[in-house]
């Protein structure tokens, strides 16, 4: 095993004043001026991966933002093999619910390589701010002075497996609060919790404004018909995601206005279940000619990008769901979206104001037909969303967030 | 133009939400959580939703309202809980009263709805405010005007809707300077009585600089 890494931020570093066409100049002034008594404070991230996945990304982006605030802010990437992974990933899927089978040399493994990895990152740091569950132990290294250790969880936590949960509580436990992406994620913990939205990039390939000639193409290319209503759904081929029940909702929507649909999810070719999915899907949609079913490659941020902002309405019909980012995404566009009431998602859409929720294949029909047919409301909903998106779910209020929350914890 | 002896000071304050281990599944639950949340808590829920908010200009007024209407339901106590306006709060502890007794007359009306569960539970939250001082500083009306319109959403909302309870005052950071620093009553009453409920806080402010600039108009004539 080896020691934590450095890694290499591999986005061009975006400086932060070009955010400003975005946020406005004085939420850029007010960061600046949040950062100023932390000039040359040291922080420290780690997670346990330098690329793919929402965490790398995010971190990708925020360090270098922290920096360019003179914050010291250092990324650390734990290092582990492949047992150390498999078992993580173990408690991963427990963690939210799911059977574990483990044993006790699981646990061993863990404490080995969170041991492994201490000492050789930026360990003097005030704040360290440690990622999801993979490396929790190293707040064994934790030194003694005014330092702070705060937990970042990623992942929703209301329905843990309990032997996993009472395991990872005690490491928890010794942090000085912990950070969620919602309260209905939250455990009740004897320390301070925290709420953090995930986050958009607005000025990333997948969110930044399109020339229209792009959108074009890109519908030209998957044979989408331009001037008839578009409604979408963007998520994997997953069954918690509900491919079929869209379809379902598409055809009581289609007896009363003629519109298309686009499920477009990242392609299913190393997942068995995912490939299931597809296939039902590709059965409920039948040879309907309006059905587009697209299995995009992993990363084509520009083509879903161009897929939202084609589209008149974006459903998100999840049966279960963590955050739901892909409806900030749609938001951010001013797109009205239709979404089921779980998870993440009734943050994102308050109901009637920022677009509508649902509970049912009919209630989502109706509200799609709605909104075709009263296209004022939808833009209205569409505006209001990009709103909501502006004051709570952009990068730039990720990075306030830190910055409040480090001030706090110096007291 | 006159100047204040003491200039106003603008800051910035934006704040944390900490997650509260209380969560209401039903009306009861509600009732109950609401009886015992801090009152930084029943701030959040109410004034700062409406900063969070603010450019909802129909039909929004807090988180309370919103989930009565979203996870019960239950449209007439919606519309009540949403008709409270926090500008007629000094305390906290008013407004949970208000708050309160607005749902148990609902409870006592019609019990067996109180115990229906919602559709998604309602968390309590509070909200940890820290406050950083900006580089602005006014000591007459027009450096005001310019210093205002500089303002980001966190700070203008600070100085106008949060002062009110910190000032235990019905007024507000702005209009308080504006009749005490520089003796214009008129202007602060007007300041103050913009809606903050048809209004969002960008369209408030446009309003409130109409009125600095029919002042500073009158000053030079």
């Amino acid at each position: 095993m080896t020691a934590t890494e450095t890694p290499i931020l591999d986005f061009p570093s975006i400086p932060l004043d070009n955010y400003a066409a975005v946020v406005g100049q004085s939420e850029i002034d007010e960061l600046r001026a949040l950062a100023r008594p932390l000039r040359a404070a040291t922080v420290r991230m780690v997670n346990s991966t330098a690329v793919g996945g929402g965490v790398a990304e995010l971190l990708n982006r925020l360090v270098p933002m922290m920096r360019e605030l003179d914050i010291d802010a250092n990324w650390d990437v734990m290092t582990g093999n492949s047992a150390f992974f498999e078992v993580t990933k173990a408690f991963h899927n427990a963690l939210h619910g799911a059977a574990y089978a483990g044993t006790g040399s699981d646990f061993g493994t863990f404490e080995a390589t969170n041991r492994s990895n201490v000492g050789t990152g930026h360990e003097d740091a005030e704040f360290t701010v440690i990622h999801d569950p993979q490396p929790l132990g190293l707040i064994d290294a934790r030194r003694p002075g005014p330092n702070r250790w705060v937990w970042r969880c990623h992942i929703d936590l209301s329905r843990p497996n309990p032997a996993v949960w009472a395991y990872l509580e005690r490491l928890v436990l010794r942090y000085d609060g912990a950070i969620f992406s919602s309260p209905a994620f939250a455990r009740q913990l004897a320390i301070p919790q925290y709420l953090f939205y995930p986050s958009i990039d607005p000025l990333s390939e997948k969110n930044r404004d399109l020339p229209a000639e792009i959108v074009t193409g890109v519908l030209t290319r998957y044979g989408i018909d331009a001037g008839r209503p578009i409604v979408t759904q963007i998520s994997r081929f997953d069954r918690l995601k509900d491919p079929v029940g869209v379809v379902r909702a598409y055809r009581l929507v289609k007896r009363f206005c003629d519109c298309q649909l686009v499920l477009a999810g990242g392609s299913a070719s190393d997942d068995p279940e995912g490939s299931e999915v597809l296939e039902e899907t590709r059965e409920a949609a039948g040879s309907d000619p309006d059905i587009h079913i697209l299995e995009l490659p992993p990363s084509v941020p520009l083509e879903i990008n161009a897929l939202q902002r084609a589209s008149s309405v974006v459903v998100q019909k999840s049966l279960r769901e963590g955050f739901g980012l892909t409806v900030a995404e749609a938001l951010w566009k001013k797109k009205p979206v239709v979404a089921s009431a779980v998870g993440g998602i009734p943050t994102q859409v308050i109901h009637k104001h920022t677009g509508l929720l649902a509970h049912s294949v009919e209630g989502t029909a109706y509200q799609v037909r709605y909104l075709l047919m009263h296209p004022h409301i939808a833009a209205r909903l569409g505006e209001q969303g990009h709103e909501h998106v502006r004051e709570e779910l952009l990068i730039t209020g990720n990075l306030k967030r830190y910055l409040t929350l480090f001030l706090h914890l110096r007291g | 133009m006159k100047e204040a002896e003491q200039p106003f000071q603008f800051v910035t304050a934006p704040f944390l939400s900490r997650i509260c281990n209380q969560v209401a599944y039903n009306l009861l639950d509600f009732r109950d959580c609401l009886d015992h949340a801090s009152d930084a808590s029943i701030f959040h829920h109410t004034f700062q939703s409406l900063g969070r908010n603010h450019f909802l200009t129909e039909g929004f007024s807090n988180d309370f309202a919103q989930w009565v209407l979203a996870s019960l339901n239950r449209a007439r106590l919606a519309e009540r809980l949403g008709g409270i306006d926090i500008r007629d709060y000094v305390s906290i502890a008013e407004l949970r009263a208000d708050l309160l007794r607005m749902v148990d007359e609902f409870c006592e009306r019609r019990p067996n709805d109180a115990q229906l569960s919602a559709f998604e539970p309602f968390h309590f939250c509070e909200a940890v405010e820290v406050t950083a001082p900006l580089d602005l500083a006014a000591r007459n009306l027009l450096e005001f005007r310019n210093c205002t319109m500089r303002l980001s959403h966190a700070s203008f909302y600070h100085h106008w809707i949060a002062s009110r309870l910190r000032l235990q005052l019905k007024t507000n950071d702005f209009s308080n300077w504006l009749k005490d620093g520089l003796g214009l009553a008129e202007l602060a009453r007007r300041a103050d009585r913009i809606d903050i409920y048809t209004n969002t806080l960008d369209s408030a402010r446009l309003e409130m600089m109409g009125f600095i600039d029919e002042e500073l108009s009158h000053d030079r004539n």
